[in-house]
């Protein structure tokens, strides 16, 4: 296990030009969450029109894993339909969890993240925004508002 | 003080972390356990395990006396006056927790004030919280000033004859700073207020005089003083203990019972249903002879002495950004160095064997003060050296380097 297996060059460079961070204007759903034991805050704005996810943004604080993590996901999950949103919200926390290896999650960029397995103190660093977008996925309402355990 | 001699005394600092020599530097979250009081709480149940107070047979009595010889300890370890002020509880939050119910459900009425920190521990505010929602009392704070200490000037104001309870921590332990607590009970007293002093982050680390101070409740944890966890200590003055009425009910607390009614056991029992946890307690004993074996001074002289010389040399670095005051302070400094957040320094410390903390520490409402989502804490001890000090300098300049290539 060395940093580099965490930090991978591409997960640095999202975090350094995160991608979609900013305020949605118009958007249908909008999510915060909060990790109330690190202090890692994340405003998820989506836009769902006819069953797809048409387009996300987010705002935040956080460590580099968290930023990383939301912003590949803005990527990942553009155009995609909410169940295949939903699909890969499962997809990507069993990896980072260990539970499914990289190589059968299909996850493309994403499996940058996969490092993040090996310690499990980052886990909720790097799902933090896909818990976001899970409860923003399933919710009914315009706001959603929440911490994770 | 002989710091190469304390360091033989704790079998965990010879262990490796990630293949390198094991730094900790979380001692302000808990201390490490020197082989003497892991051999006393392996003695108790090896040699003299029995439940206390109620046997009548050798191992009970034996029991029994050894448990409550270490009570009379820790009363001398603190100055109380009497062993019956020391109530054993499993933590700093137990202990608080127990005053909030069974001294202010009693006595905080509707209207009544309560004044705390921003600095508080989650555990000597949130306690209050709910008190003062119960209660119809109203949460104030004192005010601080920049560097963050207690801004003290207006205590006129702040404390009236609607004061009921002063609750203050000793020492922070995000900031670092030690607060004049003495000089606080006496302002608090003058208006009949009452008032609890969060030990947790002193008495490991200064010597501690209950009297001296005057505090009415002084609570502290034995695992972050080289005792086991599981045992805390509530001190109470007498008189307050013995107006307040038990806090959890059942065995041992009792003086008699019958169907309908009870009466209750004397102080300190009173407040001590069921079994406690007496292995620890014997633990706990062992630590605080540890302690005084080396004296309480020398560690307070040895942690200034530390700390001074990692704030030279953390102040060094640039982008470095430390909180609390420069002065006088505990043994821990909370900061933030380059914008990177303070997880991402902490794995990468972790991986040179750097045990740091970070997050809000338990302080939600200082970070909020602070503007800050989050610190990094190093916290020191008595086994703590400047080799550690500069692993921790190094370590930081390797994530430095990591993080280069990220401007921010
Ligand atoms: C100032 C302060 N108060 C209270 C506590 C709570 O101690 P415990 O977790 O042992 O109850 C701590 C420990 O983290 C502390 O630092």
């Amino acid at each position: 296990m060395s940093l580099d297996d965490l930090y991978r060059e591409v997960i640095l460079d999202h975090y350094r030009s995160p991608r979609n961070k900013r305020k949605m204007d118009d958007p249908t759903v909008v999510v915060e969450l909060k990790n109330p034991v690190c202090g890692d805050e994340i405003t998820l704005y989506l836009k769902l029109s006819g069953g797809v996810v048409e387009a996300l943004s987010f705002e935040g604080k956080g460590c580099s894993i968290s930023q990383a993590s939301a912003s590949m996901m803005t990527q990942a999950v553009r155009g995609k339909s909410l169940q295949e949103a939903l699909e890969l919200v499962e997809r990507f926390k069993r990896m980072v969890r260990g539970e499914l290896p990289a190589s059968e999650a299909d996850l493309g960029d994403l499996e940058a993240l996969q490092g993040v397995a090996k310690f499990p103190v980052r886990v909720k660093c790097a799902t933090l925004s896909w818990e976001a977008l899970r409860r923003g996925l399933e919710s009914d309402e315009g706001r959603v508002s929440g911490e994770v355990e | 003080m002989n710091v190469a001699e304390i360091r033989k005394d704790f079998p965990i600092l010879g262990r490796e972390v990630r293949g390198k020599r094991l730094v900790y530097l979380d001692n302000a979250a808990t201390s490490q356990k020197p082989r003497c009081v892991i051999d006393a709480i392996r003695e108790y149940y090896e040699t003299y395990n029995a439940n206390v107070h109620r046997a009548i047979h050798y191992l009970g009595e034996y029991a029994t006396a050894a448990y409550e010889e270490v009570r009379a300890k820790v009363a001398r370890f603190i100055n109380a006056p009497s062993e019956r002020t020391i109530v054993w509880v499993k933590n700093t939050s137990e202990a608080i927790n127990l005053v909030a119910y069974a001294w202010g459900r009693k006595f905080v009425g509707e209207g009544d004030e309560i004044v705390t920190s921003v600095m508080e521990h989650h555990s000597n505010l949130v306690p209050w919280q709910q008190l003062a929602k119960a209660r119809g009392a109203r949460l104030r704070f004192f005010r601080m000033t920049p560097d963050g200490k207690l801004d003290l000037s207006d205590l006129d104001q702040l404390f009236n004859e609607r004061t009921k309870l002063v609750a203050i921590t000793h020492a922070s332990n995000v900031l670092g700073t030690i607060n004049p607590v003495a000089e606080i009970a006496r302002k608090a007293h003058e208006v009949g207020a009452v008032v609890l002093v969060d030990g947790a982050q002193s008495a490991p680390h200064l010597p501690v005089d209950v009297q001296a101070l005057d505090c009415d409740f002084f609570a502290f944890s034995a695992h972050k003083m080289c005792g086991p966890m599981g045992v805390g200590v509530l001190y109470g003055k007498e008189e307050l203990l013995e107006a307040m009425d038990p806090f959890l009910f059942g065995g041992e607390m009792i003086g008699s019972v019958s169907l309908e009614e009870s009466t209750w056991n004397e102080i300190p029992w009173k407040f001590e249903a069921g079994t406690p946890n007496v292995a620890d307690v014997i633990g706990f004993g062992a630590a605080i002879d540890y302690l005084q074996s080396i004296g309480m001074e020398a560690i307070q002289a040895h942690e200034r002495e530390l700390v001074a010389y990692a704030m030279d040399a953390l102040e060094e670095l640039d982008g470095m950004v430390i909180y609390g005051p420069r002065d006088e302070r505990a043994g821990l400094i909370a900061f933030n160095y380059r914008e990177i957040h303070p997880h991402d320094l902490s794995t990468i410390l972790d991986q040179e064997g750097v045990a740091i903390r970070a997050g809000h520490h338990c302080a939600e409402p200082l970070a909020r003060w602070l503007d800050v989502p989050a610190t990094a804490r190093a916290s020191f001890y008595i086994y703590n050296t400047r080799e550690d000090v500069d692993a921790l300098v190094r370590a930081l300049l390797r994530a430095k380097e990591f993080f280069s290539h990220v401007p921010r």
